[in-house]
């Protein structure tokens, strides 16, 4: 054997031994047993093959801009009042659709400047434009509105994360869905239960943070008679549910109707302990939010602040100092309540509220009967073409038939390396089909070749240039054939959801494996065989 | 061994048979989308409500429908699913029941509808969760579990659901056959009568679509569908001369055209899986006509004076034994796919399976012939043909 081809043949080899790797890995035993659950530890199975539940999830991203705004309307009227502005009215015309346009009414032409430099300090990401009569209009800067409605998606897949990840499902997928606006897909393998997905998604739980003006009170009644029987209109009378089982009876506060900050504020919760080893829990706020923050808490220095998920009181503090965009919330809690408080901050800021657009749920049983015959459909269509292929090619056949069996074993092995990746593309029921449907694929680029190979040998030439010849002229064909293949593939992998990327992708990969082997490996057998032939001697084909 | 000797067929001789074929198979396709079937979208598609339901005993459709009748909900499609043995029946609602405030609304109706044996207090075995047998057993406490009977009565409840679907391929008939069930606990089994009974179906699969998705997805598919023959389109014009291009985009839109036509005539529904084999068969049938085309290219540099339907037929005819062998051992494959591949690919393989007849045909009977005609009709008009050498002796 020359010195060329034995390099080819190693290198085959090695090729080989890789993706079988990205197969099996190093399984502990090689028993039938054994390499199983290598295999099904590397090649992960899809939601329809595994059973499970599958969602597309619509966030109502004008709920968050609806939040920001009657905050806006808030802050307008508070202001106002403080400024002694006149006005009539506050109002949006469109809740619905767009929910940051406000209309300011029967505002005194002499407090203008004064409108703007509220507008200006404190509600920067609104525009502000004169209307008609003395009317005023309100609307979010269309970056400021942009960059809200996307943070509202953002914040919905980490919440939804959360929440799953508290189940405990393995492998869950949270991400934005890429076909439509503000949409998330959720696949939940193994979950098939959807009364319980339900209640896991669609708590809309909504984190504000607000002004304790006084309280903790016994009950709702004890409130009232320490205000007088009236609540204010700027306050809230909230009911209590700390951290811990910390709660002593039922707990009433009286709170700041107007948020300082809300959920959308909030970047990100951890907790940790403070220099005496003390549980505390920090989180970071946004920049503006942060802006707000130190607006809010200079003002209120010894003030207590109320961590209120629900329109429930979760966690009471004090304010040490002005605060920025650092936040501490220290004292009176162990290990565990730190760590609830830091996951409710997180977790519990759903600023908008979630529409279901899509729902499917496999059930396992279905998902193994699926994988049966998939399987089975597989097996048979690959050993037909196997066997035809042996018969009517004979010692050819067999190039056909290793450059197959190779072909498979690098798709099988491209998904298990991706598992090893951290990539996990998954064996979908269309992916099985795409690996059958590879398999006939595969099989042209050799048919393609023999034919050719046996054309050239009609016409009167040698094995070896036959061989040669055959190749060449059929690589070009088999270029063509790949790339028209492989750009609908890609089209579909752009397009497709779940089971059709599934598709796209073992297509794709079996085409490219298929290159390699029918063209490289089948050529390296036709050079072996012909290196052991006698000059002259006919090629079986 | 050979199937093709020397064979020299002229295909392009016989291209107004081919045309009538075409036609007749297009038109009949284009008249049922049109006034009959329309086009079949799937759930996918056209949003609505599938639930996949297996009876322990032979369904009764007309009983199962009169359930659902008085259940209030608005005609349903009720039919039989899969192999017969499998007791296995298809309920379509459409849109209407499908609400993008409560999407399980239907599903759950239908089980409401179908439980009709329902004792009181109890909860169906067959369509429980494994956290209800888990919260049952946790209630119950029949193994008299002290610590960790959380993670213990888990295991439990997961064992008589893989029970229930794996070995019972999603319903049991009777509770007693939870005793010999492997992993379950003898105790556990017992005290499941208490709080469960069994109705005679379970739901194996839930297909729920919403409307704004089902019209997304329509606008996707059709713009995928696009994009991959203008994919074709260019990619041909640059590697040949773009008339083969449009040869090429022009077959392929015949062969979809056909495939979707028959879905329409057999009134199979095209889901998204069934997108997907078009595409797939818009790639297959491409390839057989380029394989076509790259011999009429090479075969115009050997032939230069011979007329260019001499030199398509005689390509054809060169690569013919290579088209069928091709065409019948993919054939094969996804005839395998289509007879075992089960319920749940029938439609993609049913597209397949068309897809490949339909491709391996029009590459010679659709796809060579406009290459001819458009070229003699340049010649007709004195010009000369584009991408051949000029035709002496002619």
């Amino acid at each position: 054997m020359n010195k060329n081809l034995l390099w080819k043949l190693l290198f085959i080899i090695g090729t080989m031994l890789f993706f079988l790797f990205g197969i099996f890995g190093i399984p502990k035993s090689f028993s039938g047993g054994g390499l199983l659950t290598a295999l099904t530890d590397h090649i992960h199975l899809g939601l329809d093959l595994k059973g499970g539940t599958h969602l597309i999830l619509q966030v109502q991203v004008n709920d968050a801009v609806n939040v920001d705004a009657q905050n806006a309307i808030e802050v307008l009227k508070e202001q106002f009042r403080s400024h002694k502005i006149d006005y009539t009215d506050i109002s949006q015309p469109d809740p619905q659709n767009n929910p940051d346009h406000l209309v300011l009414k029967g505002v005194p032409a002499a407090a203008r400047s004064d409108l703007r430099n509220i507008v200006q300090e404190r509600l920067p990401e609104y525009d502000v434009t004169a209307g008609a009569n003395d009317s005023w209009n309100l609307a979010m800067k269309q970056s400021n509105l942009n960059e809200l409605k996307s943070r509202a998606v953002t914040q919905a897949i980490e919440t939804i994360r959360n929440r799953v990840d508290a189940l405990g499902v393995s492998e869950p997928t949270i991400q934005e869905h890429g076909l439509g606006q503000y949409q998330i897909l959720v696949q939940l393998p193994g979950v098939d239960d959807m009364t319980r997905v339900q209640e896991i998604m669609q708590n809309t739980a909504m984190l504000e943070i607000k002004q304790v003006i006084s309280g903790p009170y016994s009950s709702q009644a004890a409130a009232l008679q320490a205000n007088n029987g009236i609540i204010p209109a700027d306050q809230l009378l909230l009911p209590g549910n700390t951290l811990g089982g910390r709660t002593e009876g039922e707990q009433w506060f009286l709170v700041s109707r107007v948020s300082a900050i809300s959920g959308k504020d909030l970047r990100h919760a951890d907790p940790s302990s403070d220099q005496n080893g003390q549980p505390d829990v920090n989180f970071q706020l946004t920049r503006d939010g942060g802006q707000r923050f130190f607006n809010f808490t200079s003002a209120h220095v010894k003030d207590s602040l109320g961590v209120v998920l629900d329109g429930k009181v979760r966690e009471v503090a004090t304010i040490d100092e002005p605060i920025r965009d650092q936040v501490q919330i220290r004292g009176h809690m162990d290990a565990q309540a730190a760590k609830d408080l830091a996951m409710i901050l997180n977790s519990g800021a759903l600023p908008a509220s979630i529409h279901y657009l899509e729902e499917r749920t496999v059930g396992p049983s279905l998902g193994a009967d699926s994988i049966r015959s998939g399987v089975r459909a597989a097996v048979i269509g690959m050993l037909a073409v196997l066997i035809f292929m042996l018969i009517y090619y004979r010692g050819a056949g067999i190039n056909a038939d290793v450059a197959l069996i190779m072909n498979l074993i690098i798709l099988l092995g491209f998904l298990g390396w991706s598992t090893i990746a951290g990539v996990n593309v998954a064996l979908t029921l269309p992916g099985i089909a795409g690996v059958i449907l590879t398999v006939g694929m595969g099989v042209d680029s050799n048919v393609l070749i023999f034919e050719r190979i046996r054309e050239e040998l009609k016409n009167g030439k040698t094995p070896p240039s036959a061989v040669d010849q055959g190749f060449s002229h059929a690589w070009i064909t088999i270029v063509d054939t790949h790339v028209t293949t492989i750009v609908s593939a890609a089209i579909l992998f752009i397009f497709g959801t779940g089971p059709v990327k599934g598709f796209a992708t073992t297509l794709t990969f079996g085409l490219l494996a298929n290159l390699f082997t029918a063209v490289f490996v089948s050529r390296v057998i036709f050079d072996w065989v012909l290196t052991r032939k006698q000059r002259g001697e006919a090629l079986s084909i | 061994m050979e199937f093709f000797h020397n064979v020299n067929i002229d295909f392009l001789g016989k291209k107004w048979y081919f045309l009538a074929f075409s036609l007749i198979f297009s038109v009949a396709g284009v008249l049922s989308i049109l006034f009959w079937h329309h086009i079949p979208w799937g759930v996918d598609f056209r949003g609505g409500t599938l639930v996949y339901v297996r009876f322990s005993h032979t369904p009764d459709l007309g009983q199962i429908r009169s359930l659902l009748d008085r259940a209030g909900l608005h005609d349903p499609k009720i039919q039989p699913y899969d192999q017969a043995y499998l007791n296995e029946v298809l309920i379509d609602l459409d849109i209407r029941e499908t609400s993008e405030k409560d999407l399980s609304l239907g599903r759950t109706k239908i089980i409401n509808a179908l439980e009709t044996n329902a004792p009181a207090g109890k909860e169906d075995l067959n369509n429980a969760s494994s956290l209800r047998i888990k919260n049952h057993l946790m209630d119950r406490d029949p193994m008299h579990l002290g610590t960790d009977a959380d993670a213990k009565y888990t295991a439990q409840a997961q064992a008589i659901v893989d029970f229930r679907d794996k070995v019972h391929g999603g319903v049991l008939n009777s509770l007693d056959q939870l005793k010999g069930g492997s992993g379950i606990d003898p105790a556990a089994a017992a005290s499941i009568p208490d709080g469960f009974f069994l109705s005679d179906f379970g739901v194996r699969n839930v297909e729920i679509v919403g409307p704004q998705v089902g019209g997304q997805l329509r606008t996707q598919a059709g713009l995928a569908t696009l994009y991959s023959l203008l994919g074709m389109l260019v990619y041909l014009g640059f590697r040949f001369e773009w008339i083969y291009g449009v040869a090429a985009v022009v077959t392929v839109f015949h062969d979809t055209l056909i495939t979707v036509g028959a879905f329409s005539l057999t009134n199979t529904d095209i889901s998204l899986t069934v997108i997907a084999a078009i595409l797939t068969l818009i790639g297959y049938s491409n390839n057989d006509t380029i394989v076509v085309f790259d011999r009429i290219r090479e075969n115009i540099k050997l032939m230069r004076r011979e007329k260019l339907s001499e030199i398509v037929n005689r390509s054809i005819n060169q690569t013919l034994s290579r088209t069928i062998l091709t065409a019948g051992l993919t054939f094969l494959t996804v005839l395998a796919l289509f007879l075992f591949g089960g319920e749940v690919l029938r439609g993609f393989s049913l597209a397949l399976v068309i897809g490949i007849l339909i491709g391996t045909y029009s590459s010679i009977a659709i796809a060579a012939p406009i290459l001819v005609a458009y070229q003699d009709w340049r010649i007709e008009k004195g010009k000369r043909p584009v991408g051949m050498p000029v035709a002496k002796g002619k």
